[in-house]
């Protein structure tokens, strides 16, 4: 007799913890030929709330560490993605890649938390410095992190877009609360599991499945997410993500080439801090 | 109902800690080493070798190769070699992966080359432990996240590798000088040939094992042992174009005049005098403890030592009574002890030249002071010392003496305190507390030393440039700065 | 370094004591800057104690204890049952030293009297309404003439930190010396900054200099009652600020940190701190407490541990 497998539950990431939606709500996700793989958690907006709260207490934890230690968290979670290469790469099989486009996939993903994970301790160095002020003052422009920011991920690619989005935010001291990919949510739930192991605080990140066009409303009337990256928002929801930022001026980006690696995306969701300070006896 | 056991309480205790050595059992040494060029350890060509001690012990630890002009240029042909086949093509993100899993691994071992640091050096396993193996991972982290990103560094930069670099490094902070000095050169896309002092060898030599296992292609990294001539002949091979030095101002000069005319790119760091200027309103206790670390951190075997210590003359008496209580806590000793503070000088000649300028100091006329010490019998040691009544013509007060010997004079003005404090040909360091701010920075305005410390001292980070002013050198070391000496095209 | 001639408490104060001097004063106190103070704090907690200095520092860590209850339910049973553990802290090792004093609420003061009579363990006292003190002066005082009257060694009180923070600094250094006054000789007053409500290092040196110049006998950190409690770097701060006034008046000043301490490593730590500040000279309970209650298990069991060599379970230690 066959062994039976015994299948995983896919739930929710809230500040370091895996809930179930308190709504109780799941819906299936399938495979590129329609079949159902397994079922993820339909989160409601009240996840949403919770997940916001999770992010705002982490903020200061989070902003309060050392560039060296973000870089070093963020190269830990390129470790352990790249310790799981193939089921990141099975899971993304699910959505009609090749195994070999698959397993690239996951590789391009690991070398960009890499890539962002060396600028968390130098990218102050780029984009702050001393001013040269017209008189006896020292002058210095520092890049603080904007708070809360939260990511809209692009449906595809599930791993990488979703990283792309992810890596840039955090290097630059902001806790994020991540909508995942509708179609493909698989791989950021395993994600969710990788930072569980990379000595990412709870709270720092917060990871939700479920429908864009039921949460993004939500997420983008918040008072208190102080930015939003709605690179893989559809169109529609663009419109509706900047109406509500309006309530509280939300940072809002969106990248053209979802695909870039620039310390200009850590700069998006940064304020530029200038302090003044005589210099005299 | 209880027995009310009456039990006397106990009179007050002279509470002397237990010794609490480090094993050493964690350590490998073998009983000889061979170089490490070209991937591998190998034979020095010239069949000489030279031992080298504990200075804690005396007793000898192992035998190095004294390299020759062969084997220096065995070395640099590899280092070539790997250039232009390896290391000089490759992606920087693959260099920076590279410099990545070197960092972790020195995490890894930290314990291990702590212990092996403090044995070959003398330092106390504390520092090597708590401060020397934390920075060098740290450097190889933070210099392995710039190989991918150099044309960010500085506008306008293209950014393109000058190719071999030859690096000469001290006895003080072996396994430090060599992350600084090899992790921006590697990241920047240069191969090195890195040669230790002849004091302390090991680290460098553990550490291209570790290299090693961490698949670093052959002939990226390699490391000769020798004395003087081993590095006169690396600084001098036409094979090299890019020199890195950090030891005395002597030898310094020697080699930037031999260099003069070859088109070869130098970097220099060089002794210091720093001047340790303390305001009357400064955090007093604070003060002390910076002070305090400012010479006698390392045995005061620091080119940015705080020697020359200014107080404010309000303040004189007693801030010179508070340091030398504060020295009575000071525990000299087994470096390998965990609480040991200052350990084992690191080598005779070192020992016999700060015996001399103590004396000198005491002949000038300065007031010596030097708290009770039993220090042990054999090795090399120095009671932490402190001289009052100092000129700043006494030579004490004007040559590195490279010692826990501090020199302290007073000033009544930030003009006087900043005239005697430049007054000087170094320019390295310098420390200031003052509780105000405006006062901070107008002192860091003037003073001309490449890095300034205030109500801090001996602080040290990868992203932070660390250089002289004057005879203390040129070129910096850390930070976006610190790339800039293995690129090309900036014309220095 | 020369002592003055004569101990003199009040000489580093102005002639005329008034808010506006006291506050000029206290300006003048020398401040402290917290990145220093906590780096201190660090390389003095990678001191390394073993074998017999280790059983040295715990052994006199009990015999430094103020075994503390103050809580609302507190009952003559209670204190019964705290004072017998505080006589004989290790029902099974009497070579185990008893504690120095127990720290109780006034009202309870008559039942531990009677139950530590006849040992060496004192009875101290909180007064001066604790924990807040937010009550007339007037109230203070007669808290504490009660307290001396029904008989205690000690008195543990709380400053007006309303008042210092909104700069009545005479309002405050007066309390404490009418405090003193009905205290007398006998009774020993400890002064508690609630250094966990100062908004700074500074202000825990320039209470601590107030405190001592208005007669306290040893500087406390805490009431236990708000977070955070003893810290090692307020008492680093404590501490120096002791070592300077011993320095500038001859007069001994003892110190205790309470509250918050609760292994033998913190405790250790805390004594190493002591050790290299001030030296021997304070390294008894004359001069050093530590205020604490679920410690004195944890000590006991570490103690054990190196007599025996066997790692201990707490069910070998009561739980009063």
């Amino acid at each position: 007799m066959t062994r039976l497998d015994v299948r995983k539950t896919y739930k929710l990431y809230i500040n370091g913890e895996f809930p179930r939606s308190e709504s109780g709500r799941s819906y299936p996700a399938l495979d590129s030929h329609g079949g159902v793989v397994a079922r993820v958690a339909l989160a409601s907006r009240k996840d949403l709330r919770d997940a916001v709260r999770a992010a705002r207490m982490a903020v200061p934890l989070w902003a309060g560490k050392t560039g060296y230690n973000r870089g070093q968290i963020l190269y830990r979670i390129a470790e352990m993605v790249e310790d799981r290469i193939e089921t990141f790469a099975d899971q993304l099989t699910l959505g009609g890649l090749t195994i070999a486009r698959a397993r690239s996939e996951v590789i391009r993903t690991i070398d960009r938390l890499v890539w962002y994970a060396g600028w968390c301790d130098k990218f102050s160095q780029v984009y702050g410095n001393l001013n040269p002020v017209a008189g006896p003052f020292f002058n210095i422009s520092a890049p603080e992190p904007t708070g809360v920011v939260g990511v809209v991920a692009p449906a595809e690619p599930a791993l990488l877009g979703l990283v792309s989005r992810l890596a840039p935010a955090l290097a630059g001291g902001n806790t994020l609360v991540i909508l995942a990919s509708e179609p493909e949510p698989l791989p950021a739930i395993t994600l969710a599991e990788v930072l569980e192991t990379a000595d990412v605080p709870g709270g720092v990140i917060n990871i939700l499945t479920g429908s864009p066009v039921e949460l993004v409303p939500w997420l983008a009337d918040h008072m208190d997410v102080n930015g939003l990256d709605a690179t893989g928002a559809a169109e529609e929801l663009r419109i509706r993500i900047d109406q509500g930022s309006v309530h509280n001026i939300k940072r809002v980006v969106a990248v053209d080439d979802p695909d870039t690696q620039s310390p200009f995306l850590i700069a998006a969701f940064t304020e530029v801090k200038t302090v003044w300070h005589p210099k005299g006896l | 109902m209880s027995s009310k056991a009456v039990v006397p309480v106990s009179a007050p205790l002279d509470w002397q800690y237990a010794p609490s050595r480090e094993s050493t059992g964690i350590v490998a040494l073998k009983e000889r080493y061979g170089l490490f060029i070209d991937g591998k350890f190998r034979a020095p060509l010239s069949k000489k070798y030279f031992p080298t001690i504990n200075p804690a012990t005396e007793e000898e630890l192992a035998e190095v190769p004294e390299a020759g002009a062969q084997d220096v240029n065995r070395a640099v042909v590899a280092a070539r070699r790997a250039f232009d086949e390896d290391w000089g093509s490759l992606p920087g993100k693959e260099r920076a992966k590279y410099l990545f899993r070197i960092a972790r691994m020195v995490q890894e071992r930290s314990r291990e080359l702590a212990v092996l640091e403090t044995m070959d050096g003398g330092k106390p396993i504390r520092e090597a432990r708590d401060v020397d193996l934390p920075l060098v991972a740290a450097h190889f982290f933070y210099y392995a996240g710039w190989a991918d990103k150099l044309e960010y560094a500085f506008p306008g930069l293209h950014p393109e590798p000058l190719g071999v670099a030859g690096q000469v490094i001290p006895w003080n902070f072996p396994l430090m000088m060599l992350a600084w000095k090899l992790a921006p050169a590697l990241a920047a896309g240069n191969t090195v040939v890195l040669k230790p002092a002849e004091t302390t060898p090991l680290s460098a030599l553990h550490f291209a094992e570790l290299a090693s296992e961490a698949g670093l292609p052959p002939g990226v990294v390699n490391i000769i042992t020798g004395a003087g001539a081993t590095g006169g002949a690396l600084v001098a091979h036409p094979g090299v174009d890019k020199v890195a030095f950090t030891g005395s101002t002597s030898v310094g000069k020697l080699i930037r005049s031999q260099l003069a005319g070859s088109g070869k790119r130098l970097t220099l760091e060089l002794g210091g005098k720093a001047a340790h200027v303390i305001f009357e309103d400064a955090p007093l206790d604070q003060a002390i403890e910076g002070v305090i670390n400012g010479i006698f951190f390392n045995q005061g075997h620091v080119c940015c030592a705080g020697s020359r210590l200014f107080v404010q003359e309000s303040i004189h008496d007693r801030f010179v009574d508070k340091l030398k209580r504060r020295l009575s806590t000071l525990r000299v000793g087994d470096p390998l002890d965990k609480n040991t503070d200052v350990g084992a000088i690191n080598s005779a000649e070192q020992l016999a030249r700060i015996t001399e300028l103590v004396e000198a100091g005491q002949l000038e006329g300065a007031e010596i002071y030097q708290p009770e010490c039993v220090l042990p019998r054999n090795g090399f040691w120095f009671v932490p010392t402190l001289f009052t009544g100092v000129s700043q013509s006494h030579r004490i007060a004007q040559e590195e003496i490279f010692g826990p010997v501090l020199s302290i004079m007073s000033f009544r003005t930030p003009e006087e305190a900043v005239e005697k404090a430049n007054n000087t040909p170094y320019g390295l360091s310098a420390g200031v507390w003052t509780q105000k701010g405006s006062r901070i920075l107008w002192m860091a305005d003037q003073l001309k030393a490449g890095v300034v410390w205030a109500n801090t001292y001996n602080k040290f980070d990868p992203s932070s440039p660390f250089g002289g002013y004057k005879e203390s050198g040129f070129g910096r070391e850390g930070g976006r700065h610190g790339l800039l000496p293995y690129l090309k095209g900036i014309g220095l | 370094m020369a002592l003055p001639a004569t101990a003199e408490r009040t000489s580093l104060l102005p002639g005329r004591i008034n808010t506006a001097t006291l506050g000029s004063y206290l300006r003048s106190v020398s401040t402290v800057d917290e990145v220093g103070v906590n780096e201190r704090v660090a390389a003095l907690s990678t001191r390394s104690i073993k074998k017999d200095s280790k059983l040295a520092a715990l052994e006199l860590a009990v015999s430094m204890m103020d075994l503390t209850t103050l809580e609302g339910k507190d009952t003559p049973g209670k204190i019964a049952q705290m004072c017998s553990k505080a006589m004989r802290p290790d029902p099974v090792d009497p070579s185990v030293p008893s504690v120095a004093a127990v720290c109780i609420y006034p009202a309870m003061v008559p039942h531990a009297i009677e139950a530590v009579r006849g040992s060496r363990v004192k009875v101290a006292s909180v007064a001066t309404y604790f924990p807040s003190g937010q009550v007339d002066t007037k109230l203070k005082i007669e808290e504490t003439r009660r307290v001396v009257e029904l008989g205690v060694d000690e008195v543990d009180m709380v400053i007006d930190r309303g008042a210092f923070l909104s700069g009545q600094y005479f309002k405050v250094f007066d309390e404490i010396r009418k405090v003193k006054e009905v205290c007398g000789g006998a009774v020993k007053l400890k002064v508690i900054l609630e250094t966990g409500e100062l908004g700074s290092l500074d202000d825990v040196r320039r209470t601590s200099m107030l405190a001592m110049s208005a007669g306290a006998d040893t500087i406390k950190t805490s009431t236990g009652k708000v977070q955070p409690a003893a810290t090692l770097p307020v008492t680093l701060v404590m501490l120096e600020a002791i070592r300077d006034f011993y320095s500038a008046t001859g007069v001994q000043v003892g110190m205790k940190p309470a509250g918050g301490i609760r292994t033998s490593k913190e405790a250790i730590r805390f004594l190493v701190v002591l050790n290299e500040t001030l030296g021997s000279g304070w390294m008894t309970p004359d001069w050093f407490r530590f205020g604490a209650s679920t410690l004195l298990n944890d000590v006991l069991m570490q103690i054990r541990w190196l007599k025996t060599g066997r790692y201990q379970s707490a069910d070998y230690f009561t739980k009063d």
